[in-house]
């Protein structure tokens, strides 16, 4: 076992779950997305994306993009998010709770990609 | 470049994520710290306040707390985020920083420069490889003419030497093994821009491998290469190279033509110098004659044809080694010949030459000056090794001396400079003396001592269109003579000569003004700069090579008819043309002595 390894498939699915557990539940639904869960998805997706650096096979690349195109979905979230908050607290509109989640299912979406790849990744290795 | 960045953020990876981490933390901190509003209210930062808020300080701008002032335990947890973020740029910093410094990262910038510089070249190049002093020479004088070459060199410190250089164009240059053909290739072999190799190695294996590689990479590709032993100069020649130079050989041909014809050696000299050097006085040759005996001071590659060519010349020699060498047929004395006995014994006082021909600077002035001392009528040919000696080799002013480098370059070059001059100068090394005093005397009195340029073209629709479509107007024969008409008055003559004509397999020398001229024929020409350009504009503009070759009635259809004679209307001819087709500022600026004769009257 290498612990380079476990964390970087650790960081990975991490992300994934994470995405997930922002995007599950109504889509205009404010009790179902919390914005902490949007926070720490968008982290832990910029740490994928930084993991995933300087690899420079063709799957490395495609890797790459997955990594950049759920961190582009996860930063539009986040920027809805703060122009359509309501000023001093309060629940989101719909119109806007629905738009950031569409965005982070987005994401959610190049997560998921990014998890297969690595998947078929680590069962083509031969030992 | 791109896998060089790449590989470089690679290494960014651990404080890049640290520095995420630690503003995660922060934000999340500040977050949740609850606050007080100056109404006394609790209150919480936004999550964009908190990035907002450790952004600025992180980085050491200091906002200040905003937007209200903090309570004690925010500034207690604030404390903390300031020391960690300060830890996590100061590690990212570092790292920037070590991957700059790393040799293999700068090395791999170097190299992509190298290449992105080598691929932007879309003029014709040469490729220089070795940049000792002979390559340093040669890529001078190339820089002179204009012409555009890459560089690579082993040894950094020539790299570095060259790219001080106040060169006028800006020539990639590369520090890598020349041997490798990934590096020849990476300095531009196979593009088709690139006109030649240059092989100008100290070393002759590595300029062999040049030659292997250009030979199978770009089979046809002319390859001029130095080599220093007959052993490989034969293997170069087996190769096809197009130019093998060895400079020993090189200069017991110039030692044979000095002695056999010190005016067409004088000739060879000035077309072959640099440009902007001088024609050299003809003085009464210093250079012996034989019967009589010469004295060459160390038996190796360049002794031994100095030996054979006086020998040829009908000398003696006696050979002074330090190995004690017994030569068949030389008389042979061990020593290194610095020291009087030695060159008395081997008759100093009543020898014609003495060559100074180690490999050691120091020992060859100190023979020359012992010899001068015991005999001082003796000719002196020295072998000066490094161009740092030059101020003590010129001091001393010896009869002939030979630098290894300046013979290599001035060979390169006189092979480079236009195709058909190193044709014409074959043809010259064949001729007598009284043959290259005439043309020396001519060309200066056509061009001034200043060495001159030389071009050549072929009469073709691709070098001279317009030429070549005035020539199928004109009635009667178009004669060499007419190349040399001024643009502006067509009876003055610019400052150029024909030098050489081929046709076909036909080769004429020194065609003069009559011989006539058909299309397909290649000519070259000396001249100045300015004649250069004005035999472009001829070749290239249809109109003003009708009014030079004399077909009135098209150089006027450009303006009014009738009215002035010839001179007249090819100024205005050239005048339209020149808003038709480039500046020729140099060419109208000149003051033209008109001659009314349709004669050619000279003007410089």
């Amino acid at each position: 076992m290498n612990l380079e390894k476990v964390v970087y498939a650790f960081v990975i699915l991490l992300a994934a779950t994470l995405n997930f557990g922002f995007v599950y539940g109504g889509i205009d639904d404010a009790a179902h997305h919390h914005v902490w869960q949007l926070f720490a998805a968008t982290t832990v997706n910029m740490i994928a994306v930084v993991l995933k650096f300087g690899d420079r096979t063709h799957i490395g690349a495609v890797h790459q993009a997955s990594g950049l195109v759920a961190l582009l979905q996860l930063a539009g979230a986040a920027l809805v998010w703060f122009f359509l908050a309501p000023a001093g607290g309060g629940p989101m509109s719909d119109v806007a709770l629905s738009s950031i989640v569409s965005l982070a299912a987005g994401a959610l979406l190049a997560n998921i990609v990014s998890v297969v790849i690595m998947i078929v990744d680590t069962t083509i290795q031969r030992r | 470049m791109q896998s060089v960045f790449l590989l470089s953020i690679r290494r960014l990876r651990a404080p890049l994520i640290l520095i995420i981490l630690v503003f995660a933390f922060s934000t999340v901190g500040l977050t949740l710290i609850p606050g007080i509003d100056p109404a006394g209210r609790p209150w919480h930062m936004t999550i964009f306040e908190a990035v907002y808020f450790v952004a600025y300080t992180a980085t050491t701008i200091g906002f200040g707390e905003i937007p209200y002032p903090f309570t004690d335990q925010q500034r207690l947890f604030v404390t903390v985020i300031i020391y960690l973020s300060v830890i996590g740029w100061a590690y990212l910093l570092g790292s920037i920083l070590s991957i700059a410094q790393d040799k293999a990262f700068q090395h791999a910038m170097v190299s992509a420069r190298f290449r992105r510089s080598v691929s932007g070249l879309r003029e014709p190049f040469y490729l220089v490889c070795g940049l000792g002093e002979t390559g340093l020479t040669v890529v001078r004088v190339l820089d002179h003419l204009g012409t555009r070459f890459t560089a690579i060199d082993r040894d950094e410190h020539r790299v570095q030497a060259l790219e001080i250089e106040a060169l006028s164009l800006d020539a990639p240059v590369l520090t890598a093994d020349v041997r490798s053909p990934e590096t020849l290739s990476s300095a531009g072999l196979l593009k088709p821009e690139c006109m030649g190799v240059l092989a100008l190695c100290n070393d002759d294996e590595a300029n062999l491998a040049i030659a292997i590689s250009a030979c199978l990479l770009r089979p046809n590709l002319p390859v001029i290469s130095r080599a220093n032993s007959p052993q490989v100069a034969a293997s170069m020649a087996a190769l096809g190279t197009y130019r093998v130079i060895s400079p020993s050989h090189e200069f017991g041909e110039h030692l044979e033509l000095a002695m056999r014809a010190p005016d067409t050696h004088r000739l060879l000299g000035w077309l072959t110098s640099t440009p902007g050097s001088y024609l050299p006085p003809s003085l009464p040759p210093r250079i012996p004659v034989a019967p009589g005996h010469w004295i060459v001071c160390g038996y190796g590659r360049y002794g031994t044809q100095v030996v054979a060519a006086v020998q040829r010349g009908g000398f003696n020699a006696t050979i002074i080694d330090p190995a004690g060498l017994q030569v068949a047929g030389l008389r042979c004395i061990r020593g290194t010949g610095t020291g009087a006995a030695e060159l008395r014994e081997a008759g100093v006082e009543t020898a014609s030459g003495i060559f100074g021909g180690t490999d050691d600077d120091t020992a060859n002035l100190a023979i020359a000056i012992a010899a001068r001392r015991l005999n001082p009528n003796i000719f002196i040919i020295l072998r000066q090794n490094l161009q740092s000696s030059s101020v003590l080799f010129t001091k001393f002013g010896a009869d002939m001396t030979m630098v290894t480098s300046q013979i290599i370059a001035t060979e390169c070059i006189a092979v480079l400079r236009t195709p058909l001059l190193a044709a014409f100068l074959d043809l010259t090394r064949r001729k007598d003396d009284l043959w290259a005093y005439s043309l020396a005397e001519s060309l200066r009195d056509l061009l001034g001592d200043e060495a001159p340029s030389f071009w050549s073209f072929a009469i073709e629709a691709g070098e001279a269109p317009g030429l070549l479509d005035a020539m199928a107007r004109v009635a009667g024969p178009v004669r060499a003579g007419d190349l040399s008409r001024s643009a502006q008055a067509r009876q003055d003559r610019v400052p150029c000569m024909a030098l050489l004509l081929v046709r076909g397999t036909q080769t004429v020398e020194l065609p003069d003004d009559d011989f006539p001229l058909e299309a397909g024929d290649r000519l070259l020409f000396a001249g100045r700069r300015s004649a250069e350009d004005n035999q472009v504009l001829v070749r290239r503009n249809a109109n003003v090579a009708a009014y030079v070759l004399g077909e009135r009635r098209a150089a006027e259809g450009w303006v009014a008819e009738g009215g002035g004679d010839g001179g007249e209307v090819g100024v205005e001819a050239v005048m339209v043309s020149r808003q038709l087709f480039r500046p020729v500022d140099r060419l109208l600026s000149g003051v033209h002595d008109r001659a009314g004769s349709d004669g050619l009257t000279r003007s410089r």
